[in-house]
């Protein structure tokens, strides 16, 4: 046997840890990238809080969090009630979406499968329209209940509908399996029924309503405040929580269905639980922040690469995620001269990973 | 009184409304070697999948240690059976070792991710199929030969009592198909593992099994020991071969000289 070809992907061995009955896996690599990622984070919302509006120096920043004796209380104000939310939410939106995408790419084994194709980001976006349309206050906006429940619980049904339902159109029963090919297609035919329903939800409400709720929908932080953000917080957290959990099965998942079954993974729980996290992260990311365009296709694939696993590590995938929309807010909302909604810079940055992923699938199947 | 460790009974397996399978019953006995022939198409690998509730039983069921195989979890049923299913497909960029070490899956819990025996069998599974040298190269960078004792490195690493293994010698040459096959046996003697597989080469499959399982149109057609099983009448009626089958000089085993079609029943030595 000639072993003279070597491996493309040169990595860091795997280190294992040993103690008694307890043995863990260290991969350096991951470690090492996930720390850089946890420091870029840190730089992008700092940032975020010193330009996002009027320039703060970083000193004020950090004294408008610590809050010490003596701060102003405007700098208190100004950091923590009115910067801090946004922040907050471009960081957990972006983390949500990411994982989201991890996941249904995982589940879906295909790069494309992300839950802005699968349906799922259209479908909340239709549950937080209708809200938005049909229960807005006209000129005042959403106000209270409404906004602070009725609009995430309405696009966590949208979003499990339609995810849900691809998913159900997407399984042959008979055979245990989950068709990846015609769960994209459905997919797309999923997300545009969700696009015409909400185009014609937006004929029908106020225009201001209307008018607000495009702006949200093209994927934007502007005016997020503590009460639309805590909630989410408290339910986005545990989410990716239990996605860290749920990150063991991925690895198997990615072989076909047999092979994982013959190795233990019960797909018949982990298949359901893993779209079900998905989608219900892709509901939380996109009311904080609309559906930002690209984040969930692009950060999944950026962790890989940068880990050289096999399967995107999702620490460093929600770590990416939220650095990304961070940034890309930052970038499109305050230092561009004219302020844009976040989610027309991701795709802007997002389409060009996609071409090139669709180049690259050709040319390997050619 | 034999010991069965698997077996099925009255088993039906299908897809999609088309039978393939109807009202099997077989045992296999622990420690033996059983091989299914059968032509294209006449329910093999469909038998090896419902052996391994890979499929879902239409009707009847499956027994393992005699008790239905429903009712084991995944987990569990994974610690006692490894499955080689027929073309397996690994995430790409995954080495060899990465491939190998997945067979611990099932004994694995996420404190214990890789334990001193979780290595131990990686590495004895590695060294069984001599691909030790190649631990750290990627699958998709090997040849066939390589990729297909890979894959039933990864069966090893299970350490599961029954080995059920679909065309295992697919892809590879004839010595490496033997070299499989010698590891086979290999495993049954020595570590007492009960095999079940599917091969194509009536003459291999007869030289390395205890017993031969014939089937036709997911029926048991003839089982036995090689020597009462491959006989011309049972090509003839099985596969529509016209051959002449002769004791191989080594151990007597019936090895099988195929006639072109169309010849004379003169080499059917008296079929009926």
């Amino acid at each position: 046997m000639s072993a003279t070809v070597t491996s493309p992907r040169p990595r860091l061995r795997p280190r294992v840890l040993r103690a008694g009955q307890v043995s863990f896996v260290l991969r350096p690599r991951v470690l090492l990238v996930g720390l850089l990622a946890v420091a870029v984070l840190l730089l992008a919302v700092l940032a975020h809080l010193m330009f996002a509006g009027r320039p703060l120096s970083l000193g004020d920043v950090l004294r408008g969090l610590a809050t010490p004796a003596g701060t102003p209380p405007r700098l208190t104000l100004q950091v923590q009630e009115f910067r801090l939310p946004r922040t907050v939410a471009g960081a957990l939106a972006g983390a949500c979406l990411a994982v989201s995408g991890a996941l249904t790419q995982n589940v879906a084994r295909n790069p494309l499968a992300t839950p802005e194709i699968l349906g799922v980001t259209s479908g909340a976006s239709l549950g937080a329209v209708s809200v938005l349309v049909l229960a807005g206050g006209g000129a005042g906006g959403l106000s209270g209940v409404a906004a602070a429940l009725g609009l995430p619980l309405a696009a966590a049904a949208g979003a499990v509908l339609f995810g849900g339902t691809v998913f159900l159109l997407a399984f042959r029963r008979s055979q245990d399996l989950l068709d990846s090919n015609r769960m994209v297609l459905v997919g797309l035919g999923a997300t545009a029924v969700a696009t015409s329903l909400v185009t014609w939800m937006l004929t029908l409400g106020d225009v201001s309503n209307a008018a607000q709720a495009l702006t949200w929908m093209s994927g934007s932080l502007n005016g997020r405040d503590w009460d639309a953000v805590i909630p989410v917080v408290a339910v986005a957290l545990p989410l990716l929580l239990l996605s860290a959990m749920a990150g063991r099965w991925l690895l198997l998942g990615s072989f076909d269905d047999n092979t994982a079954r013959s190795l233990g993974l019960p797909l018949r729980v982990t298949r359901p639980a893993l779209l079900l996290l998905a989608v219900l992260l892709a509901a939380a990311g996109t009311v904080l922040a609309g559906p930002v365009a690209f984040v969930a296709l692009v950060c999944p694939l950026a962790a890989r690469h940068v880990t050289g696993a096999v399967v995107p590590p999702l620490g460093v995938t929600a770590l990416l995620g939220a650095a990304f929309v961070v940034v890309a807010d930052l970038v499109a909302g305050f230092l561009l001269p004219h302020a844009l909604p976040v989610g027309v810079l991701t795709t802007v940055l997002g389409a060009p990973v996609l071409i090139a992923l669709v180049l690259r699938s050709q040319r390997r199947t050619s | 009184m034999t010991h069965s460790i698997l077996a099925a009974e009255r088993l039906s397996l299908g897809f999609e409304g088309r039978t393939v399978v109807e009202e099997l019953s077989l045992q296999f006995e622990q420690g033996s070697v059983t091989t299914i022939i059968g032509p294209n198409g006449c329910g093999k690998s469909t038998l090896l999948k419902g052996l391994s509730r890979l499929l879902k039983p239409t009707a009847g069921r499956v027994l393992l240690e005699g008790r239905d195989v429903l009712s084991f979890s995944q987990r569990e049923l994974a610690r006692r059976v490894a499955v080689l299913p027929q073309t397996p497909q690994a995430p790409s960029g995954l080495t060899v070792t990465e491939l190998v070490t997945r067979g611990r899956h099932p004994r694995q819990k996420w404190y214990q991710q890789f334990s001193a025996g979780d290595e131990a069998a990686v590495v004895a599974a590695l060294a069984a199929t001599d691909i030790t040298d190649l631990a750290d190269m990627a699958l998709d960078d090997l040849s066939g030969g390589q990729r297909q004792r890979a894959w039933i490195s990864l069966a090893l690493a299970q350490e599961s009592d029954i080995l059920l293994l679909d065309e295992p010698t697919t892809y590879l040459d004839l010595a490496h198909q033997v070299e499989v096959l010698e590891l086979v046996r290999r495993l049954n003697r020595e570590l007492g593992r009960t095999v079940v597989m599917v091969l194509h080469d009536i003459s291999l499959a007869a030289r390395y099994s205890d017993r031969i399982v014939a089937l036709r149109g997911g029926r048991v057609e003839a089982q036995g020991e090689p020597v009462d099983v491959v006989t011309p009448e049972l090509l003839w009626s099985v596969f529509g071969l016209r051959a002449q089958v002769v004791p191989e000089p080594s151990e007597g085993r019936p090895h099988v000289i195929p006639l072109g079609a169309g010849a004379d029943d003169a080499s059917r030595l008296g079929a009926a």
